[in-house]
């Protein structure tokens, strides 16, 4: 547990514990604290995660009621990564953006915002990027059926409305 | 005396030299091998800024994955980086073998990776090529797909396509290499030396192709860590990071190869990067032959691995282990892994999170050159729209990996 205690020494608030994640060593955090975390875990010699890899999210809606937001980091000073999750209520899905630490997290935040319906408070500039503005709803969330259809142009049915159809001629 | 031009900036008047004009470039554009649109703010013909819009290609890969078993989400791999997909293949499964705990056996490690260096020099030559036909460089072009060529026809003889490969299992492979691989192999890197000699004569002197490269584009160290940049983008800036040395994985290990890396971070270092990288491919693809062992080349184990066909038409166990392996899929324990690998472009990982059923419950691709994109703006601000073409085939996105 030497990691969950340092950032508890650190973060007094974070309610740091570690969980067994296959090969990776992983914590969870409060997600108030998520930024002061990844800053203490970056800027620290002791663990130097100078680089963020990539921010994601896992729907965990239907047994936990929350959307478990994953942040990936590396140190390449120790040759480490690490895996920082928190934990936000599917009822106001917000965690603070990172984007104050890395410039990478834009890109990856405007990504889950897309996909999950998660807002990064502070992001400068939290639009869709994956799919386009008119899109309803978020994609990955467990909810959202995977064959859904929001055609931009109206579809037609070939074979009831065959095209050019007969009595124009 | 004052001449016209001082008299109406003394009241108050500037004359117009040049305006701001936005023009929006792509989503289909002849320089852009890829569909993406730039909306671009140009000061004359200096970008003032570049706002970066992907999503194109975005068929719900992750989606996708979630619908079926562990198996039926390598055919998706396939079109991730779809100018290297034996890379995503291996990676995939690699990721999925960590959660299940089962070791591949060696003959299987050492295809891997003699494949995926074969693929990272496809991905290369296609960057390459590319790259410098857009600058005109048009023969240099066909003399890479000359080369690249040859591999596809290897990656046919090995899986059965060239660009749908399929070809890596949970747990293995779908079979072993062709016998005369290895004589193959041989031939295609004899010649893919010649044509690399040839497109360097073609370019080390270059006068259009050195100006329009050296100096444009340039990236610092600490921003490219910053934009969360990987592979040859961050070499290109002068850090040595790459995960087959630092975090090796399917036995990189016991290779012998150096990772070089660039000075100043502009796009002729991009190049100059990937071009060594290349001949450090081959080379490990050369030791790999020389000590490529024998025996199987997937682990013996039915619950993962689907049995021999004889065994499936001639006894009962078979069949049942291939009903069992098809319908229900893979149990893979519940919980989650995060595993990356080397792919040409950079650090392509899986994130995937099991519930201990047969299915993924989620699969979460990190793609390499996602981020590079994200830094474009970056890249390109403060030079002139030609060399947005340069920077861009420098980054060399593949929609397929970047929009999944």
């Amino acid at each position: 547990m030497a990691l969950a205690d340092a950032i508890l020494r650190a973060v007094p608030g974070a309610a740091a514990t570690e969980y067994s994640s296959t090969g990776v060593p992983s914590v969870e955090v409060a997600s108030s604290s998520i930024i002061e975390v990844l800053r203490f875990l970056r800027d620290d010699p002791a663990h130097a995660y100078t680089a963020l890899i990539d921010i994601t999210a896992i729907d965990h809606t239907a047994d936990e009621g929350a959307f478990h937001v994953v942040y990936v980091l590396r140190s390449p000073k120790h040759r480490a990564k690490l895996i920082v999750k928190a934990r936000v209520p599917a009822a106001d899905p917000r965690v603070p953006s990172a984007t104050v630490l890395w410039k990478a997290a834009d890109w990856a935040e405007r990504e889950v915002w897309d996909m999950f319906g998660v807002r990064f408070d502070g992001h400068p500039n939290l639009r869709r990027i994956l799919m386009y503005e008119p899109f309803e709803g978020h994609p990955l969330r467990k909810s959202y059926a995977y064959d859904r259809r929001q055609p931009l142009v109206e579809e037609r049915d070939p074979i009831a409305d065959p095209w050019p159809s007969r009595d124009r001629f | 005396m004052t001449t016209e031009r001082e008299r109406i900036g003394a009241e108050g008047r500037r004359a117009p030299i040049s305006e701001v004009m936005e023009i929006q470039m792509g989503p289909s554009h002849p320089a852009t091998h890829g569909t993406i649109k730039f909306n671009l703010v140009l000061d004359g013909e200096s970008i003032q800024s570049c706002d970066t819009e992907i999503g194109y290609l975005h068929r719900g890969f992750e989606k996708m994955c979630e619908q079926g078993t562990w198996t039926q989400c390598i055919p998706y791999t396939d079109r991730l980086n779809y100018a290297s997909p034996l890379i995503n293949n291996f990676l995939f499964a690699e990721a999925v073998e960590r959660m299940l705990g089962v070791t591949v056996p060696e003959r299987c490690s050492y295809i891997r990776v003699i494949l995926s260096e074969v693929s990272r020099i496809a991905d290369h030559l296609t960057c390459l090529g590319m790259a410098a036909a857009e600058l005109g460089a048009i023969t240099v072009g066909f003399y890479t797909n000359e080369a690249r060529e040859l591999l596809y026809n290897i990656n046919q003889d090995v899986t059965g396509a060239r660009l749908t490969v399929s070809y890596g299992r949970v747990g293995g492979l779908a079979r072993d290499l062709p016998l005369d691989f290895a004589d193959r192999m041989g031939a295609a890197l004899t010649k893919i030396r010649e044509t690399l000699s040839d497109t360097e004569k073609l370019l080390e002197r270059n006068r259009i192709f050195i100006d329009r490269m050296v100096g444009v584009g340039l990236m610092t160290p600490e921003d490219a860590v910053s934009y969360g940049l990987t592979g040859p983008l961050l070499r290109a800036t002068g850090v040595k990071r790459d995960l087959r040395k630092d975090d090796p994985y399917m036995g990189y290990d016991r290779f012998d190869f150096d990772v070089p890396v660039g000075t100043k971070g502009d796009n002729f270092d991009r190049f100059s990067v990937r071009f060594e990288e290349i001949r450090q491919s081959m080379r490990i693809v050369e030791q790999a032959l020389r000590t490529l062992p024998p025996g199987p080349v997937s682990i013996d184990d039915r619950t993962i691995v689907l049995p021999e066909k004889r065994d499936v038409y001639e006894n009962i166990e078979g069949l049942m282990a291939q009903f069992k392996l098809v319908i229900e899929g893979i149990r893979v324990p519940a919980g989650e892994i995060y595993f990356a690998g080397e792919a040409a472009n950079g650090e392509l990982g899986f994130f995937i999170v099991s519930d201990g059923s047969g299915r993924p419950y989620r699969v979460r691709v990190r793609p390499p050159c996602f981020y590079g994109m994200g830094s474009v703006e970056r890249m390109v601000k403060g030079y002139s729209v030609a060399d947005l073409v340069a920077t861009f085939g420098m980054v060399n996105m593949i929609g397929g990996e970047c929009d999944r």
